[in-house]
């Protein structure tokens, strides 16, 4: 078991390498901050000056062995656009993004397993045909769409929600919340609408599938025999077996909530980390993109390794395999 | 007795509403938000104008950009290289802490300091003295004429604030300091700020005072930067904002006409023009002679251009075409030298013939997407009207991130530059940066190579001339050359453009700075 555990964290680190090595390589082409740093009328002996005061007219592995070298001690770098350590600006910008994608994922979870099952118990109903068609719609319609024709419905034309930011917020600790205050929970529907659109048609499908090839199961068709009431052959039999994958997609799709966090939170001015990252890329502020990039990279990491541990603990046959 | 209690609830209650009513409170968005709040970290003219709410400059610009005093109330110079400042008195710090000169000279020695990043913005400053509490001697290279302009730029910090948060010096990215100024602002100006959460909204408060008698009627700030166009609209017309400014052209129409608000605009000092290469080759014609270097084809490059048509279909009607390389408002503009060559594809076509080029030539033009407004669709009407007249133009456009570093390397064969002679607001800025060589710390931006030996006589001559008349003179004189020679191809003045709710009264100004001591709301 050690073993398992060693070779999979071994993995992740060779991953997480990688993940920054490309990330570094990639900066290469997405500009150079000197322009967007100096001033208009800059005369070119001035900009050479910044460049070299930034260690950018060094070769790329000097500067890659520099900044892996910082990581590896913790010193993530400071923002070229504000001059602000970069690990504090990630710190006051995650709340605002996990609280997102937290209520992002529990309204697709709330929504979707109810309506899947609904499509699975009576797949020719209207009901199910109308969610069915919606579901469509909800997964091919582009998320900056979605949020702007929800911030022209509810906002401007009914004026029932705020169309941008997030409210007011209450400070735990470092730890910002609108969760707290009236302003701050509208603040957060529509953009968790927004976000939890795609998650939640892929949650619906997902649990309608499992739930029709649960339902046709030997097992099920036993405890119809026995004539146990419907309620308790849906929802308590089937239902808690058409669960599994929904959680573990439920889990991997976290981190992508996270990473697609980017469009939403443009639409909706909503200060996460996503919104740090596309100014960063205006700006071409090297250390806040590769930080953001690593700690996206890190987040994917994560979950698979637990989620391939928690397989080998689970599965022996895995355990078995990798030995 | 219970009903008396009530009663008079009732009426505390309607005097607590009608107070928070009579509270004046401004609710206003842009689409990026504020850099840092120390103002000598950062080279942008958005964190300058919003900086300049909580901190006051020696000279500021006045109603109509003139300028005028501020922090000090007169000054001489003493010697060519040294100017005298009588300071303001009786003016406080927002923190309580008595202006005098020692925080000018703190103030001038931090933007000095090599990691201050708007260090080359009084780059000809040598340093300050103290005379005595209340007058400081500025000292510059040379005879320099626009001290002032570059002093309405430097904020003045407090010293005494500074020490004591061990912020003398300012943060540099380069050896990793940050300082307390980045996130706490102190000043004399006529607002406080009371919080400031990038990407989520600064508050600013007024400062009941303020030395100077306030012109506007705030009680408080809210600024939220909302950067997508559709959201920031939106927000404007559900009653959230009370101002936008940029308001996104394709949107104005649509404001306008929704009762309760009201589009403001004018023409900015930022210039559009194409800058052309003046290198001996053309990037998509390698291995021949550079036609550009050529006086007839860069006539017939300017000819081929129909700017009316730019200015209708592409800016619907709200920009203004100009001949020249400055603004109206701004010193070294002449209405003489502001004339376009006119629109004339067949005298293009003859003026091609002239220079060797009956069947026109190849070259590339290269534009930015996401700088200017309506950047792209520009150069790809510019590119076809090009291609008409038998220039056969190879049009790329790209991010700014990447567009600038490859301009500043000399890449491009045409491209797109836009200048406002930002922050000194002189035409001094266009001699220096896009028309001389590069070399002395001059021609930071002339990436065509562009060369006039009388343009660089009159620049250096104009660079030591306290005489404004004769110093604006020759500004005048080099941009006439710059114009029969064709070194830029002019375009227009993009506008300016803002959306307020009925009972906002903001003045604008060309530079584009929200300067919100001047509003008023009802």
């Amino acid at each position: 078991m050690l073993k398992v555990l060693l070779s999979r964290l071994g993995q992740a680190a060779l991953v997480m390498l990688v993940v920054s090595a490309l990330s570094f390589v990639m900066f290469r082409y997405v500009g150079d901050p000197v322009a967007s740093m100096s001033r208009e009328n800059a005369s070119a002996e001035e900009k050479a000056e910044l460049r070299r005061s930034l260690g950018l007219d060094q070769p790329v592995v000097v500067q890659y062995g520099c900044f892996l070298e910082n990581t590896l001690s913790g010193n993530l770098g400071i923002s070229y656009r504000n001059q602000r350590p970069v690990t504090q600006l990630i710190a006051e910008r995650l709340p605002a993004t996990l609280e997102l994608v937290f209520v992002a994922t529990v309204l697709s979870l709330a929504l979707g397993i109810p309506l899947g099952v609904l499509c699975a118990l009576k797949p020719n109903g209207a009901a199910a045909r109308l969610v069915q068609a919606l579901s469509l719609i909800g997964i091919s319609t582009p998320t900056f769409v979605t949020g702007i024709v929800l911030i022209l419905v509810f906002a401007v034309s009914l004026g029932w929600l705020p169309s941008f930011g997030r409210g007011q917020v209450v400070d735990l600790g470092w730890w910002s919340t609108g969760l707290l205050t009236l302003s701050g929970l509208k603040a957060l529907i529509l953009p968790g609408i927004t976000l939890a659109l795609y998650q939640l048609t892929l949650i619906m499908r997902l649990v309608r599938a499992e739930m029709i090839d649960v339902l046709s199961s030997d097992y099920i068709r036993f405890a119809k025999a026995r004539g146990l009431p419907k309620r308790y052959i849906h929802f308590h039999l089937a239902l808690r077996n058409a669960l599994m994958p929904v959680i573990t997609v439920t889990g991997l799709q976290i981190g992508s909530l996270i990473a697609f966090a980017i469009v939403t939170e443009t639409v909706f001015q909503w200060p996460g980390m996503g919104l740090l990252f596309i100014q960063a890329v205006s700006f071409v502020d090297i250390p806040v993109m590769a930080a953001y990039l690593l700690f996206v990279g890190l987040l994917f990491v994560l979950i698979n390794t637990v989620v391939d541990i928690l397989y080998a603990v689970v599965d022996p046959r895995l355990r078995a395999r990798s030995a | 007795m219970k009903r008396r209690l009530a009663f008079s609830l009732t009426v505390a209650m309607g005097a607590l509403l009608g107070f928070a009513a009579d509270a004046k409170t401004l609710r206003w968005s842009s689409p990026t938000d504020i850099t840092t709040l120390d103002p000598y970290a950062h080279t942008e003219s958005f964190t300058t104008s919003m900086l300049h709410h909580v901190f006051d400059p020696l000279v500021r610009r006045g109603r109509n950009l003139e300028i005028e005093p501020a922090l000090a109330v007169s000054w001489k110079t003493v010697k060519p290289d040294t100017w005298r400042f009588e300071l303001r008195r009786n003016v406080k710090f927002h923190n309580g802490d008595p202006f005098t000169a020692d925080d000018v000279v703190a103030s001038i020695n931090r933007n000095l300091d090599p990691g201050a990043r708007a260090r080359s913005n009084i780059a000809t400053v040598t340093g300050a003295q103290k005379v005595d509490d209340y007058t400081v001697d500025i000292t510059t290279k040379g005879p320099y004429p626009l001290l002032l302009n570059d002093l309405a730029g430097v904020y003045i910090m407090d010293k005494k604030w500074m020490e004591a948060n061990d912020s003398l010096k300012p943060g540099n990215i380069a050896t990793g300091v940050t300082t307390a100024a980045s996130t706490t602002a102190i000043g004399t100006g006529p607002f406080k700020i009371e919080s400031y959460k990038p990407d989520a909204g600064t508050v600013f408060v007024v400062n009941p005072n303020w030395w100077d008698k306030p012109q506007h009627n705030l009680d408080r700030i809210e600024f939220k930067p909302i950067k997508s166009d559709a959201t920031r609209v939106a927000a404007l017309l559900s009653g959230e904002l009370d101002l936008i400014a940029p308001a996104p052209l394709q949107d104005l129409q649509r404001i306008g006409s929704s009762s309760g608000f009201k589009v403001i605009e004018e023409p900015s000092l930022r210039l559009i023009m194409l800058s052309l290469s003046f290198r001996p080759e053309l990037k998509a014609m390698p291995g021949q002679k550079n036609p550009a270097l050529d006086l007839k084809v860069r006539q017939a490059m300017w000819h081929a251009i129909d700017f009316e048509a730019i200015k209708k279909r592409v800016m619907r009607d709200k920009s203004r075409n100009t001949g020249t390389l400055v603004a109206p408002p701004v010193p070294g503009y002449s209405k003489d030298n502001d004339q376009t060559f006119g629109y004339d594809p067949e005298k293009a076509k003859k003026l091609l013939a002239e220079a060797g080029y009956p069947s026109g030539f190849k070259t590339k033009l290269n534009c930015p997407n996401d700088r200017y407004i309506n950047d792209e669709q520009i150069c790809v009407a510019i590119a076809s009207m090009w291609t008409k007249v038998g220039i056969q133009t190879e049009l790329q456009t790209e991010s700014r991130a990447t567009y600038f570093p490859r301009q500043d390397r000399g890449e491009f064969d045409v491209s797109m530059v836009g200048w406002a002679t930002l922050p000194p607001m002189d035409g001094f800025s266009v001699l220096a940066s896009l028309l001389t060589e590069q070399k002395e710390g001059y021609g930071g931006s002339n990436s065509g190579a562009y060369s006039n030996p009388k343009i660089e006589e009159l620049t250096r001559k104009a660079a030591v001339e306290l005489d404004e008349e004769k110093r604006r003179a020759m500004l005048v004189e080099a941009l006439k050359v710059a114009r029969d020679t064709v070194a830029y191809i002019p375009i227009h003045q993009q506008p300016v453009a803002w959306a307020v709710r009925d009972g906002v009264e903001v003045p604008q100004f060309p530079d584009e700075y929200v300067r919100l001591w001047f509003a008023n709301v009802k």
